[in-house]
């Protein structure tokens, strides 16, 4: 067991464990999109990202992959996390602006506006779908191919592989295409059907996190 | 070659070649690194080879194909020794007149000396160059001394006498010690402390006592050629550092993972891996010492990201080139979940210089927090391009104008890159900066590899920060969304705005933006990205300001925001702009003025390079 300091609370964790576990035990929402309980922790999204304080200093970590450490100091809600998480959410939507997971995640955050250029990828690229194929159903028959912008989720070149056994697992673990945002028009990106276009108003159920909501309050993930 | 299973063979041998390199025997160099093959130097020493036969003087004058001497502004080049006389440009012609005269007769060859551009004075001597005397070269002198196909040179001139002190009379934690004393720190970019990796490593628990050892020349920023230079020179220099590092940890496997691009560096290394195994120096029981290590070459596809630490084990295993969080370091977790060290090739080949020369001596070389010299290569708008080697602490100033010979036709400083596409700009008003480690983070920049990009006026800091953003881009793996996503929309900004269509919010953005990706980006590669956007911002807020708000390029290099025209006073009518056009835009008669037609000028620039009167204008 070590101990460790998240957001003021001194906490014990089981060695080996995430920062984003042990956050998560004590009821603290982190949001996340790439991690998935019983997959390894990939750190692609960027969603769950941590403020670690080192004396003076302080970095940003993806809290799935964070190992606990003994004396660690956490923020899971300072400025500087909320801020990151909020543009790497922004830069999500643009680049995939049909997820429903992800508008919900925008106006969880309070982010009214993408200020980036829309280019509609349809795939966010978390993986999920490689990491579920590969050791949850023993196959490995999708992977990642290509490199920054052209990268892309496949089968090796394009063909159905014999290891693919059509179990849709792929299909249902995907936090885009599962529940695709059935909004017909975007404004700004932002899919409007729900609360994202009214105006910003701060949590009220969960007390203390002052996360910027819209009316409809809190989604806890 | 027969194996050396002593250190007193090795003494015994190098004393031997020591005696048989007479050091006022004449001797002809020209340097065949891939610079220098590049611009002739293959057939100028075929030639050499040749007309010392033919001229009988095959038996009395030794010649040496040796890597690049850093000079790459004067290649081909040819040194007589003992006098280190220089020819510069030399072709294969060249060639006969050299030998007899001043081989034969010992008489200089007045019209292919060096001259030096700021005082147009001829220099004989290698060592008068102000390119090279106000250099440090600790490592890089060498490479004139050396063969890199004849281990028998190396050896001759000093090489693996470190590596005897560290088998047979040093103890691990005393060359531990060595390096903590030398502040070596890693030259590959970041500076992290070398004995901390070694340490961490050294102390690391390991299943079988398999550990790693591993030497990254997988160097990739434009415009920089540290690494394939030392490679090609001086590759004993490298394995030795290896050797010296694996003893010192207890690893017996070695990689050097090197670019494919660079094939004269992965054949160079290979003959002298393979001549290193032949002499005992490399393999089982070296040097008689009960001591196994080897090394092997893995050559990398390309890709920039293998550069990462954790991306280029990750290709080396065979698996794609990404890299992953290292919150568990690679001392106790790298190439195949076993503790592995990595350094650069620049780290790896100053160790044995200190094992050689003593923490002491090394240390008092350079500042209080970066100890040793750095070479950078040094490249841009200046007058000497090439590899320098200089101590840490020298200003910008002294490598510009002292060293590089200021700017090409004395145009004025705008700014130096320094640190590749990671790095960043720093503008004229800080060229009294001295170079180290911390002082260049200070500014906003970074050390890197060691490029240094020499910039004057005609440099557009948007059209920079996009080129670097845009290789960044293209290198990203697109593993995490900052970097990935990020980078591609911080792309889009900079276009926006070099094509008049940028707001001032644009800028703000940038910032928020480059913050962001610096901060949340999971890899070295995307947290140092956004340097050169954020650096230009920083220093050059004003030339942002123009793009969005006056819509207007001041250096008159984005084309969607300047026009050519000619000057009616300047012009003399004389064709050559109209006749070399490729859209046809211009128009005219000789003798009399000629008009650019707006609609069918594509801005390429050429009609402002040919024109001799500075009648094209740019606004």
């Amino acid at each position: 067991m070590v101990e460790l300091t998240i957001d003021g609370v001194k906490v014990r964790a089981h060695k080996g464990t995430s920062v984003l576990e042990a956050a998560r035990e004590m009821g603290i929402v982190i949001p996340t999109l790439c991690y998935y309980p019983g997959l390894s922790s990939f750190g692609e999204c960027r969603v769950c990202l941590v403020e670690v304080v080192n004396g003076k200093r302080s970095t940003l970590e993806a809290s799935c992959t964070l190992p606990v450490e003994e004396g660690q100091v956490i923020l899971t809600n300072s400025p500087k996390a909320k801020k990151a998480r909020k543009v790497v959410v922004e830069l999500l939507l643009a680049s995939c602006p049909t997820s429903k997971t992800l508008q919900c995640m925008a106006s969880n955050m309070g982010i009214n506006k993408i200020r980036f250029k829309i280019k509609d990828r349809g795939c966010i690229l978390c993986g999920r779908c490689v990491r579920y194929c590969k050791e949850q159903m023993q196959s490995g028959g999708i992977g990642f191919v290509g490199r920054g912008t052209s990268r892309r989720v496949s089968t090796a070149f394009g063909v159905t592989p014999e290891e693919c056994r059509n179990c849709g697992g792929c299909q249902w673990i995907c936090p885009v295409c599962e529940r695709a945002c059935t909004a017909d028009s975007l404004v700004n990106g932002l899919c409007g059907a729900c609360q994202n276009l009214a105006p910003v108003e701060t949590c009220q159920i969960c007390v203390g996190c002052s996360e910027s909501v819209g009316p409809g309050g809190h989604t806890v993930y | 070659m027969k194996r050396l299973k002593s250190p007193v063979e090795l003494e015994r041998l190098r004393s031997r070649l020591a005696r048989k390199r007479d050091r006022h025997r004449t001797t002809v160099v020209t340097s065949v690194g891939t610079c220098g093959l590049a611009r002739g130097a293959g057939e100028v020493a075929r030639a050499i080879q040749a007309e010392l036969v033919r001229q009988n003087l095959g038996e009395s004058v030794d010649f040496r194909a040796t890597g690049c001497h850093g000079f790459c502004e004067i290649e081909p080049v040819v040194v007589i020794y003992p006098e280190r006389i220089v020819y510069q440009h030399v072709t294969p012609a060249d060639v006969p007149e050299i030998i007899s005269e001043s081989v034969g007769e010992r008489r200089v060859v007045q019209r292919l000396l060096y001259r030096d551009p700021s005082t147009g004075d001829e220099v004989v001597h290698e060592e008068d160059i102000p390119f090279y005397s106000k250099q440090y070269r600790l490592l890089t002198d060498d490479i004139r001394l050396i063969d890199p196909h004849q281990i028998d040179d190396y050896i001759a001139i000093g090489g693996y006498s470190a590596l005897v002190k560290v088998l047979f009379e040093m103890q691990p934690e005393e060359v531990l010690e060595e390096i903590r004393q030398a502040g070596l720190r890693g030259r590959g970019g970041a500076g992290f402390a070398t004995v901390r990796k070694w340490e961490a490593c050294r102390r690391a628990p390991s299943h079988n006592s398999m550990k790693y050892i591993i030497c990254n020349a997988d160097e990739g920023d434009p415009g920089a050629y540290m690494d394939r230079s030392l490679l090609e020179g001086n590759p004993h220099s490298v394995i030795e550092g290896m050797v010296i590092g694996a003893h010192t940890m207890d690893a017996h496997e070695g990689y050097v993972y090197v670019r494919n691009e660079y094939p004269l560096a992965v054949t160079n290394l290979g003959i002298a891996l393979e001549q290193a195994r032949e002499y005992g120096l490399l393999g089982q029981n070296i040097l008689g010492s009960g001591f196994d290590f080897d090394v092997k070459i893995s050559r990398g596809g390309g890709a920039f990201i293998c550069g990462e630490s954790t991306a280029l084990m990750a290709s080396l295993e065979g698996r794609i080139g990404e890299p992953r969080p290292k919150h568990i370091h690679t001392a106790l977790k790298g190439l195949y979940g076993r503790p592995t060290n990595l350094n650069n090739v620049e780290t790896w080949a100053n160790v044995p210089v200190i094992i050689n020369r003593g923490a002491k001596w090394y240390s008092k070389i350079g500042t209080k927090g970066s100890k040793g010299t750095k070479i950078f290569s040094l490249v841009g708008k200046i007058k000497n391009t090439g590899l320098v080697e200089v101590p840490m602490g020298i200003t910008l100033k002294e490598m510009v104008y002292e060293i590089g010979g200021g700017l090409v036709d004395g145009k004025p400083l705008k700014a130096i890159q320094t640190g590749g596409p990671s790095g960043g700009c720093i503008p004229a008003s800080l060229v009294d900066l001295p170079v180290d480690f911390d002082k260049l983070a200070e500014v906003g920049s970074m050390m890197g590899s060691g490029g240094m990009i020499v910039m004057d006026e005609s440099t557009c800091s948007v059209d920079l920060a996009r080129y670097f953003t845009k290789f960044l881009t293209e290198e990203s793996c697109g593993k995490c969304v900052p970097c990935r996503e990020g980078l591609d929309r911080m792309l889009d900004i900079l276009t926006d705005i070099s094509e008049g269509r940028g707001t001032e919010e644009d800028i703000d953005l940038l910032e928020e933006l480059g913050g962001v990706i610096k901060d949340a980006a999971l890899c070295g590669l995307g947290g140092t990205a956004p340097n050169p956007v954020l650096s230009t911002i920083r220093h050059f807020r004003d030339e942002y300001l123009a793009h969005v708000v006056d819509k207007r390029c001041p250096a008159g290099v984005c084309k969607e925001l300047i026009t050519f025209t000619i000057d009616e006073r300047k012009c003399t009518g004389c064709l050559i702009c109209a006749r070399e056009c490729p859209q046809n835009a211009i128009t005219g008669q000789k003798k009399k003025v000629h008009v650019i037609d707006q609609e069918k000028c594509i801005k390429c620039r050429l009609c402002y390079d040919l024109c001799q009167f500075d009648a094209v204008v740019i606004s």
